[in-house]
C-alpha cells in the first residue's frame, strides 16, 4: 500500500496524468475544506480547488515526492486562496459570512457580530488568511505557517496585527469591542 | 492592545465568524472541470504579440531618449 502510493507520487512527478487524477481524487476533499475555511466561499472554494491541482499539476516537475504531497497541495492552496482574497469584491465574498453571523452566539447583539464580519472583510488578505486559521478556525499555528510558508512568530505576529485593526476599525464606527 | 483586549477580540471574532463545520465536500465532482482546463492547456501569447514585445525591446535599446517621451503619451 505505502510502496503503491509512493509510486503515485513518483509517477506524478514525471507527469502522468492518471497518477494525478489519483491524487485528485485523493486530496479534492481536503483541498476544497482547507480554502473553504479561508474565503467562505463555496462556489468561489470550488473554483480555487480547481485552479489549485491545476497550479500543482503545472508543478509537477517540482514536487518532491519525500515531502509529501498534502502539505505541498496545502501551500499551494492558501496561495491561491489569497491571490482570490486580493482580487475578489467585498460582496462577493459575503454569503457564508452572513450565514455565519446568523447563527453565532445570540448574547453578542447581532448588529456588533455583522459589522465585526464586515470589518474584518476590510482587513489585508495576509492578516485576514492568518487570522481566520488561527482564531476562527482555530488552526495549530504551525500548520497555519507551514501552509503560509512562514513562521510561527510572523503568523502570531500577523493574528496579533489583524485583532488590532479590527479594533481600530470598530471604534472607528463607535463600538467598543 | 494588551493581552486581556487581544482575548476579547477573538472571542468578539469568534461569534461574528463560524468555523466551518466537519468536512465539506463540493456540490459536484470536480474532475471534468479539472479535465477541461488540462485539455486547454495554459494560455498561450500569439506570435505578433512576441514579435511586438521584441520590437519594443529593440526599441528602447537604440533610442532609450525617447522613452520617457512614449510613457508620456501611455
Amino acid at each position: 500500500m505505502q510502496n503503491e502510493a509512493s509510486d503515485v507520487l513518483k509517477e506524478f512527478r514525471q507527469g502522468d496524468v492518471d497518477a494525478f487524477e489519483t491524487l485528485f481524487r485523493l486530496h479534492q476533499r481536503a483541498v476544497y475544506g482547507w480554502v473553504l475555511r479561508i474565503v467562505r466561499n463555496a462556489p468561489a472554494a470550488e473554483d480555487l480547488t480547481v485552479e489549485t491541482f491545476w497550479r500543482i499539476y503545472r508543478a509537477h516537475a517540482r514536487f518532491e515526492p519525500a515531502h509529501g504531497f498534502e502539505g505541498w497541495a496545502r501551500r499551494i492552496a492558501t496561495h491561491a486562496a489569497l491571490d482570490w482574497l486580493r482580487t475578489a469584491r467585498s460582496e462577493d465574498e459575503l454569503p457564508l459570512d452572513i450565514a455565519a453571523v446568523a447563527t453565532a452566539d445570540p448574547a453578542v447583539a447581532a448588529e456588533i457580530r455583522l459589522k465585526t464580519a464586515q470589518a474584518f472583510e476590510r482587513l489585508p488578505p495576509k492578516l485576514r488568511i492568518a487570522a481566520v486559521l488561527a482564531v476562527v478556525e482555530q488552526e495549530p499555528h504551525k500548520n497555519v505557517a507551514e501552509a503560509l510558508g512562514i513562521s510561527v512568530a510572523a503568523v502570531k505576529l500577523r493574528v496579533f496585527r489583524a485583532l488590532r485593526l479590527l479594533r481600530k476599525d470598530l471604534e472607528k464606527q463607535g463600538i467598543r469591542p | 492592545m494588551n493581552t486581556h483586549d487581544e482575548d476579547r477580540m477573538k472571542k468578539l471574532l469568534q461569534q461574528a465568524l463560524t468555523p466551518v463545520e466537519g468536512e465539506p465536500e463540493p456540490s459536484h465532482d470536480l474532475w471534468p472541470t479539472m479535465l477541461r482546463q488540462l485539455d486547454s492547456g495554459p494560455v498561450k501569447a500569439p506570435w505578433y504579440d512576441w514579435a511586438l514585445g521584441a520590437g519594443v525591446v529593440v526599441f528602447v535599446a537604440f533610442f532609450p531618449g525617447l522613452v520617457p517621451v512614449l510613457l508620456y503619451y501611455l
